[in-house]
């Protein structure tokens, strides 16, 4: 996995890759496994209330990724399946597709993870993960009210977040 | 380097009913195999709970740092599932083809009991012979 390095904080947004609002919503969460934030866009079928959603997206990429970390094919050591890992530690995923979504997902090295789902056909959105990140970091790791480990609410955080979401998707 | 690293078949019930591996580092052991394939399973099944409009049917492709994974469910929801290089092309189609060579040679097989592990011949010779025309196909490319 890539760190950021680089001093300057979002430079420019990448590149959209897709015209048109298809971005579905989006989850942030912190290294503990609480939702810090929940954004929806376009969602018509919810299956479950927002709490136990939450809870099962986690749940989902955590074990996901345990089993990227398992099943990766390039490196001999790789432990027993669902061995406790670092962020950034054995081989993580980047994305998923299934016929009807498309999920991107990134973590930085303090474990946050961001959660982006879309139209299946949206391409690569990993630079825009990371300028999403970069987003993080200016209005709400950066916002001196802000308790880390709490939901989000910086109201420059969500209209920069929209804005930009829709731009991309 | 091979552009396959390994295919898994898996019952409906997430039973691992086949496992092949074409060279990756490390393989598997039987027990690893077993649990990554039941993993897999219900992996698939949360996906499709979670999609945000309906008709979703589980994950199609994961791209993980170091390999794809591309999946196949038959309507009898019989998973076949690749592991491969990151970006290779026309595995779709090759999961077809195995899915087509399963119901060829193992399915009409009349000593094969559904959804138990299978061991038939014809099924890996020709299974071989298939990885081996893509792994050539792919190397001319």
């Amino acid at each position: 996995m890539q760190f950021f390095g680089g001093s300057e904080i979002s430079p420019s947004p990448p590149a959209p890759t897709a015209s048109g609002n298809n971005a579905h919503m989006m989850y942030v969460f912190n290294r503990n496994g609480v939702c810090l934030l929940y954004r929806e866009w376009n969602r018509p079928l919810h299956t479950l209330n927002a709490q136990q959603d939450h809870k099962l997206m986690f749940g989902l990429l955590f074990s996901l990724k345990s089993l990227t970390a398992k099943m990766d094919p390039t490196n001999a050591e790789r432990g027993n399946l669902g061995v406790p890992q670092l962020p950034g530690q054995g081989c993580s995923f980047h994305s998923f597709r299934t016929n009807t979504y498309k999920l991107s997902f990134m973590e930085s090295p303090s474990g946050i993870k961001i959660i982006l789902v879309t139209h299946p056909r949206t391409g690569d959105l990993r630079e825009s993960l990371k300028y999403i990140y970069n987003l993080y970091v200016d209005y709400v790791a950066k916002n001196p009210l802000y308790t880390p480990g709490t939901p989000i609410r910086c109201e420059l955080f969500n209209t920069n977040l929209d804005q930009y979401v829709r731009s991309i998707a | 380097m091979a552009a396959i690293y390994s295919l898994y078949i898996i019952n409906k019930s997430g039973g691992l009913i086949f496992y092949k591996d074409y060279g990756s580092a490390g393989r598997m052991d039987t027990n690893d195999s077993l649990r990554v394939a039941s993993l897999w399973h219900s992996m698939h099944a949360i996906s499709q709970q979670l999609s945000p409009v309906a008709g979703c049917s589980g994950i199609e492709l994961l791209e993980a740092d170091t390999f794809d994974l591309h999946c196949f469910q038959s309507l009898t929801g019989t998973k076949f599932f690749v592991v491969c290089e990151p970006g290779t092309q026309h595995m779709e189609a090759l999961l077809k083809v195995i899915y087509e060579l399963y119901t060829d040679y193992v399915l009409k097989n009349p000593f094969y009991e559904i959804e138990m592990p299978i061991r038939c011949e014809l099924f890996d010779i020709n299974l071989s012979l298939t990885v081996q025309k893509e792994r050539v196909a792919l190397l001319g490319r």
